[in-house]
């Protein structure tokens, strides 16, 4: 049994800011990740991360009180007020520490970190690297992360590269470890803790047109989920405008807010014709453009009659494509042929966050003392119905700071673990689930399953839902995950030596119970707010929906319950742009 | 275009196999199939043993470089019809242990990557929550070295990397160049020393593997030549070489 103060499970950006804040408050702390750390999927983020910096000639009057209101405005008021304030004003100063760190920022003429247009911001406050912004904030924390490793001699901070985890284990209502497989030798291994972080992302995989990582599975959530943690506001799912036909992968805001134009078969920027996005055009908010850019799709309006729409950036021009965009032109060169300096690139919405998640406080503490969550995985809530591009990169360097040092806290304050049966019984039990599942040699398909989830919520749980939909979609996921306890690896079997075949599955498990509660959050908002958006009840009703929705493992379906919304700084108006 | 295409898998399972062998399997064409869509064919319905790295899918992460069809590339970009007429040959990486299947041990690789001491090392500290300032045109500098994904390619493909296992390769060495290019970073002295070794950056021979196969088209060849040139310039006591070729 190995056994550190702190445990950080996953290695992106949420997990290496708190692992790095935990050893600056002298906690031994050990990271575990299931890929390497620079091959999470923080790097994917593209267009930049917001703080009210003030470096842009048009920002000067910009603030973080006015970041704070554009982030509630934009959640459709559903975020918990002084959590988003609290994440604004931390934001100039994280965003700089990582720039002291060596992060390589692009800059403006005066050399400070430059800043971009992004949607539904009142200022230019987007901090950015051309258009691989994630890439060089994830490197840039690894590094530093890398150096506190070397310097630290008695091993305080130490990286299991490549242990699966698999369970949290909590005794007496505290969570004090975890179990994880070591990859490589498939060896089951019991982690004690005083405390644990769980930094894992979100769960874009439960849908088949996502921008996400294909380890972006949601198994965190449900680990969290399955111990009695509640998880918060599923329904709240955000589909990015902008992603490549096909595969889906991300097409950066920063394309729009460069300049680049959205048009239709007839190549009108059709944005104008609605009332919601006739003013901000390409940069209104991700929920208002891709409900319109689906609705045009609906009405034929795609290319071709199909559906999708052109992102057209040819108007801006080699230099500033080949400057700014970099990053977007390569994808769209290699995935489907496209130089976006001669063609428009071919675009659809696609699933890109996860509102939602395992439900904490503005420290990141979870319902189990001791146990924690930052990042994607986590609902704290400051994105609401609907993020803010920019801010998710925030919300990671800010609250993996801060929850990491909640967890310093909490772990002087007395919250050690002791040695004790509970670990052993940990163990067993993950072992005998999964000799299970290997001795099962046939049953449900895996891919079935899988496939079958990840089309019923693209197609029934998308932009535009209604009673009929959910209902039907809710009924095939309740399927599914009986279906999901007689499922086999498929093939002759082997060793348990990186044996994908079983991380393939407990990643279906995890999607599965998100998607449950995503489905049930949805039917139950007979509402329109944010992301959520509902033909049958097309208006925000904040009598009877201004909550969060909870949702809490009741034998094997979720149980639902509201919880107020942290109001206090801003009334609920109409949102207008 | 085909219907079905053959994948050839370098399959081993250290802790069962005596050494590595081949598999085949048929694997039906979808359209714009990409090699890893045609590797979650065969884990998702044939043998869900089959190991291989993945993560992002859009060439951004590095957990898929793997030896394609003759050369070096990531499996997630590389389009099933742009590289193959039916048979689409995958073995992993050279000069690395096997793990399982297509899984290498990269530990050598990180080792390098963490001697060279990967992280900015500024002359002054920082004025409290202020950015350091750096021009646009320093900035320039930056632009292609901080774009490396550390997938491997460039080290792994590199024939001196295949004599001289502790070679530092051009990834760590780019590396090194991305920090000594820096106008924040004061420590240039310390990581021309560190990289001026037996087993650094004179081993290169101007080989161009890294630099034909670099998936974002970085240059690592012109890195390690223009850190070769600092060294030079330093004994010799001349000022600084400024820019590179």
């Amino acid at each position: 049994m190995k056994y550190h103060q702190a445990l950080v499970v996953g290695a992106g950006l949420a997990g290496l800011r708190s692992a790095v804040e935990l050893n600056q408050n002298n906690i031994n702390v050990a990271v575990i990740s299931r890929v390497h750390p620079i091959r999470s999927h923080s790097l994917a983020a593209q267009g930049g991360i917001n703080a009210a910096l003030g470096n842009h000639p048009r920002g000067k009057a910009d603030s973080t009180e006015k970041h704070a209101f554009d982030t509630i405005k934009g959640s459709d008021y559903l975020a918990d007020q002084l959590s988003a304030l609290k994440m604004t004003q931390e934001g100039p100063r994280r965003i700089r520490e990582m720039e002291n760190w060596g992060c390589p920022f692009s800059r403006t003429s005066e050399g400070l970190i430059a800043q971009r247009p992004f949607g539904g911001a009142g200022f230019p406050r987007t901090a950015y690297a051309t258009d691989k912004t994630g890439h060089v904030l994830l490197h840039t924390l690894y590094e530093k992360a890398v150096q506190l490793e070397q310097a630290s001699e008695r091993q305080n901070f130490v990286f299991y590269d490549e242990y699966f985890v698999m369970d949290l284990i909590i005794d007496e209502g505290k969570c004090v470890g975890v179990v994880a497989m070591e990859m490589r030798t498939g060896k089951l291994e019991v982690f004690r803790a005083d405390a644990v972080m769980l930094a894992t992302g979100g769960a874009g995989r439960m849908y088949g047109n996502t921008t996400n990582a294909l380890i972006s599975t949601g198994l965190g959530m449900s680990l969290a989920y399955r111990q009695g943690v509640p998880l918060k506001d599923m329904e709240f799912i955000q589909f990015h405008p902008t992603t490549l036909l096909g595969s889906n992968i991300l097409m950066t805001e920063g394309c729009r807010g460069e300049g680049g134009y959205l048009v239709n078969d007839k190549g009108e920027r059709f944005l104008a014709n609605y009332p919601d996005s006739a003013k901000a055009m390409e940069v209104a908010p991700r929920d208002i453009t891709s409900r319109n850019m689906t609705r045009e799709i609906l009405e034929g309006r795609g290319i071709g009659g199909k559906d999708y729409l052109h992102l057209d950036l040819r108007h801006l021009g080699e230099k500033k494509i080949t400057t700014r965009l970099p990053g977007i032109r390569d994808i769209a060169m290699n995935f489907v042929s496209v130089d976006p300096i001669k063609e428009p690139i071919p675009v659809q919405p696609g699933q890109h966050y996860t509102m939602g998640g395992i439900s904490t406080d503005d420290s990141c503490a979870t319902s189990i003392p001791g146990l924690y969550a930052a990042g994607e995985c986590a609902c704290i809530s400051v994105h609401g119905a609907n993020r803010l591009g920019g801010n998710s990169l925030l919300e990671t360097i800010v609250f993996g700071a801060i929850g990491g040092e909640a967890m310093a806290k909490y772990i002087e304050g007395g919250g050690a673990s002791k040695p004790g049966k509970v670990f052993e019984q940990a163990l067993d039990k993950v072992e005998k689930e999964l000799n299970e599942l290997e001795s099962r040699k046939k049953g449900e398909s895996f891919a079935e399953i899988k496939e079958t989830m990840a089309s019923t919520m693209a197609e029934k749980v998308g932009i535009f839902r209604d009673e009929t939909q959910l209902s039907e979609a809710l009924k095939i996921i309740q399927n599914l995950k009986e279906r999901f306890k007689k499922v086999f690896i498929p093939g002759p079997g082997g060793s348990r030596s990186f044996n994908f075949g079983i991380y393939n599955i407990l990643d279906l498990g995890g999607n599965l119970d998100t998607a449950e509660c995503v489905i049930m959050g949805a039917l139950n908002r007979k509402e329109s707010r944010g992301s959520h958006f509902r033909n049958d009840f097309p208006n925000r009703d904040d009598e009877k929906f201004l909550k969060h929705t909870v949702y809490s493992l009741e034998g094997e379906h979720p149980c639902i319950e509201y919880r107020e919304v942290g109001l206090g700084l801003w009334e609920p108006k109409e949102r207008k742009y | 275009m085909r219907k079905e295409y053959t994948f050839k898998v370098l399959r081993y399972d250290p802790a069962r196999d005596r050494r590595p062998h081949y598999q085949s399997f048929r694997v039906p064409y979808t359209e714009a199939m990409t090699v890893l869509d045609g590797l979650f064919y065969i884990q998702y319905r044939l043998d869900g043993t089959l190991a291989f790295r993945n993560a992002c899918r859009a060439a951004v992460c590095g957990s898929c470089a793997m030896h394609i069809n003759g050369k070096y590339r990531l499996a997630c970009e590389t389009q099933v019809t742009h590289i193959s007429r039916g048979t689409v040959c995958i073995r992993p990486m050279s000069n690395l242990p096997i793990m399982k299947d297509l899984v290498t041990d990269m530990t050598k690789f990180w080792e390098k990557y963490r001697y060279i001491e990967p992280w900015l090392i500024p002359g002054k500290p920082a004025i409290s929550n202020a950015e350091y300032v750096q021009t646009p045109d320093q900035r320039i500098n930056l632009d292609l070295v901080v774009d490396c994904i550390l997938c491997g390619i460039c080290t792994q493909s590199c024939t001196v990397t295949a004599t001289d296992e502790n070679y530092l390769g051009p990834a760590a060495l780019l590396k090194a160049d991305r920090f000594i290019s820096d106008s924040r970073d004061s420590a240039t002295f310390e990581r021309l020393d560190l990289i001026d070794s037996e087993h650094g950056l004179w081993k290169c021979h101007t080989i161009y593997n890294c630099q034909l196969l670099c998936p974002k088209k970085l240059n690592p060849t012109g890195a390690i030549k223009s850190l070769q040139r600092r060294i030079v310039h330093r004994y010799l006591s001349y000022n600084e070489p400024s820019g590179r070729d």
